[in-house]
């Protein structure tokens, strides 16, 4: 068949990055991430299931530098996944195409989503002291 | 010449021979997720990844087990749909699209079940 001699439109290595398509790629790699993420909630699930001392295996590991990071970059894709995905959810209802609307709204996710992420870690630590 | 009308047609066919259902499904789980995800990020912040007894606590209150069961349910369906359109996009080997397709429907339905049967035990005191 030679599909795959066919020239990519657009073509990547030569198409000028925007805002509205690298935010629109961020949504699928973020959403995948979140999908291997869901590892951590049935780690997290199973590990209360399981005890006292399962679940202390547990909080060691998220209190850990790794698994803070983990927990961040977790907490990160999902706001950003969410905002954006609400932005998605008003382009379903046939609002904000315009040209200036869209790329409004998607520096708003942004902001959003570094918001709501240093909000919960804010939470997190003055609530427990850093038990996370 | 088709007298069917073309939206007709679009309701039960397309690419995947299933109409709006899967855009309509991704959708409403979508929409589902965003009180629940924000209402479980707040609250493991909060009070849930105290301690133990907390947690366990938190967990055996009626409604955040009932919160938590259809939060998983919503995560998991919303998560293998939205797999599903990442491997009809990127993956062009049928068999395997379809493999890979097939292959994250059921882990999602075990994780989902795994996770449900956790928590059921935890607000049950297993």
């Amino acid at each position: 068949m030679g599909n795959s001699d066919r020239p990519l439109s657009p073509h990547l290595q030569i198409y000028k990055p925007q805002l509205t398509a690298t935010l629109s790629i961020f949504h699928r790699a973020t959403g995948v991430f979140l999908v291997i993420g869901t590892l951590l909630l049935v780690y997290w699930l199973t590990s209360l299931a399981g005890g006292a001392e399962s679940y202390g295996q547990a909080q060691a590991f998220f209190g850990s530098m790794f698994g803070r990071l983990i927990l961040l970059a977790w907490v990160f894709a999902l706001f950003y996944h969410l905002c954006n995905g609400i932005r998605h959810l008003f382009w379903d209802m046939g609002v904000g195409f315009e040209i200036s609307t869209v790329y409004a709204s998607g520096k708003l996710v942004i902001v959003a989503a570094v918001a709501l992420t240093l909000i919960t870690f804010a939470m997190a630590y003055t609530m427990q002291g850093g038990a996370v | 010449m088709s007298m069917r009308t073309p939206l007709a047609r679009v309701r039960g066919y397309g690419s995947a021979k299933s109409g709006a259902h899967h855009w309509w499904a991704q959708r409403l789980s979508a929409i589902a997720l965003v009180p629940l995800v924000l209402w479980f990020v707040a609250s493991l912040a909060t009070v849930a990844t105290a301690d133990y007894a907390t947690a366990v606590s938190w967990i055996g209150s009626p409604w955040n087990s009932a919160l938590l069961v259809v939060m998983i349910g919503a995560i998991f369906y919303h998560a293998q749909l939205g797999m599903q359109v990442v491997f009809e996009d990127y993956v062009s080997t049928h068999w395997l699209q379809v493999a890979s397709i097939i292959v994250v429907r059921f882990l999602a339905i075990l994780l989902a079940a795994v996770s449900i049967i956790a928590v059921l035990r935890t607000a049950w005191g297993s």
